[in-house]
């Protein structure tokens, strides 16, 4: 009999408290209790965190790259968005 | 734990028309321009299929070679030896992990890639190869082939596919225990007895040429073809890579009171490198033929261990399959 295979599960890792959860990679687990058990064996041997997100890849929604432009494209004229646009002499401070 | 003359050419190049054409401008424009390529986005067909099969066979590499070392983990001369060895080989395990998955982001599936190496269908690094029969050879292993794994891996970690070049960042970062820990044992034992001197001498003795094989053959020879520097996958050739750990090499086994077994080894004061005899690649080409002293050692180890997995790799998808059926009969 061949291989089942198991589902891709998707890892992010806390690295400490008071800082978000980031992608770390990935593992292959039956379910939801292994995945966690081979995340915290494979991404974390040095101490990188001190919480675990596992997540099916087949549950994550991506943005499509080839409309990349069109979702992502409008934001990069609209200077006036940061800060800096803003021309402020220098003798007004706490601005 | 490195990438050794993964790099051969495949197949003839796509078909496909106007379009196809521009995509592939487009994508060698973006990564001449040192843009990174993630899983999702359009790639040449020889891209991927040029990298499944390099961060695969890279992969295997990592898991073939956690067995010479492996088999001194129960014979290692002191507790704290023990640890540090079950820590390094648990690592090549998770290196082998971190590859297997940036393969499988380019489409490929673990288990097929599995199979590749079990059937003796993949390469992995010919290295692993040769033996382990001494502890001195746990200590050169980590000095020598990590170092030169190291050598050949940092450039990897500007490689132009983003999930392999993350993968490398973190491989590299614990490389570096690999490499000093095995430097460690070599210092304990030039420092130890005339015996343990010996021990030392002839375990470089043994790893010094092959580990400069890792680095593939020499630049005339190799078959690695212009796609793979047009392609930022690779960015030094063979000869520099290897050029560089020797010459960060030969100081190191100078500083262990150790000999380089190589008459001709000089340093080049106008070129500022160490000229070193020639290579035999006729025993690379032999070792990479299936032939070298363990390859059949390493397959069968790594068959016996799939196979002896088996029944709880299937444990463990009934046991998931059960749980399913009884949250939906409960939800029911």
């Amino acid at each position: 009999m061949s291989d089942p295979r198991w589902p891709l599960w998707e890892v992010f890792i806390r690295p400490r408290a008071g800082l978000e959860h980031k992608h770390a990679g990935s593992v292959h687990a039956t379910d939801a209790r292994m995945a966690l058990e081979h995340a915290r064996d494979l991404y974390t041997r040095r101490g990188e965190g001190v919480s675990l997100w596992v997540v099916r890849s087949s549950d994550i929604v991506a943005s499509d790259p080839a409309e990349a432009d069109a979702l992502f494209e409008p934001a990069r004229d609209k200077v006036y968005r940061h800060p800096t646009f803003y021309d402020i002499p220098d003798e007004v401070k706490t601005l | 734990m490195y990438a050794q003359a993964l790099d051969q050419p495949e197949g003839p190049r796509e078909g496909g028309g106007a379009d196809a054409a521009a995509l592939e401008a487009r994508f060698l424009a973006r990564v001449a321009g040192e843009q990174k390529v993630e899983p999702k986005d359009w790639m040449p067909e020889r891209y991927r299929r040029t990298l499944i099969r390099q961060i695969s066979q890279h992969a295997h590499s990592e898991i073939v070679g956690m067995l010479p070392e492996g088999n001194w983990i129960t014979r290692a001369p002191t507790l704290k030896r023990k640890a540090i060895l079950m820590a390094k080989v648990q690592d090549e395990g998770g290196h082998g992990a971190y590859l297997y998955a940036a393969a499988e982001t380019l489409g490929a599936a673990r288990e097929d890639l599995v199979e590749q190496l079990l059937s003796g269908a993949a390469k992995y690094s010919s290295i692993f190869n040769y033996p382990t029969p001494t502890w001195a050879d746990v200590g050169a292993i980590g000095w020598l082939v990590d170092g030169a794994a190291i050598m050949n891996q940092i450039p990897l970690c500007r490689c132009s596919y983003g999930p392999y070049a993350r993968a490398m960042v973190r491989i590299c970062k614990e490389e570096s225990f690999h490499q000093r820990q095995g430097f460690e044992i070599m210092l304990t034992l030039a420092r130890g007895s005339p015996e343990q001197r010996r021990m030392a001498q002839a375990a470089l003795d043994r790893w010094w040429w092959p580990s400069l094989m890792m680095f593939g053959p020499g630049d005339a020879d190799s078959k690695h073809t212009a796609d793979s520097v047009r392609w930022k996958i690779k960015r030094f050739t063979n000869d520099e890579l290897r050029q560089k750990f020797v010459d960060f090499t030969v100081p190191q086994a100078r500083y262990l009171g150790l000999t380089i077994p190589d008459p001709q080894l000089r340093w080049d004061e106008a070129a500022g490198h160490y000229r070193f005899g020639a290579i035999d690649w006729a025993e690379f080409n032999e070792v990479l033929r299936g032939n070298g002293p363990c390859n059949r050692e390493r397959l069968e180890a790594r068959r016996a261990a799939h196979e002896s997995g088996r029944w709880v790799r299937e444990a463990a998808a009934a046991y998931a399959r059960k749980q399913r059926a009884r949250a939906s009969a409960a939800a029911a």
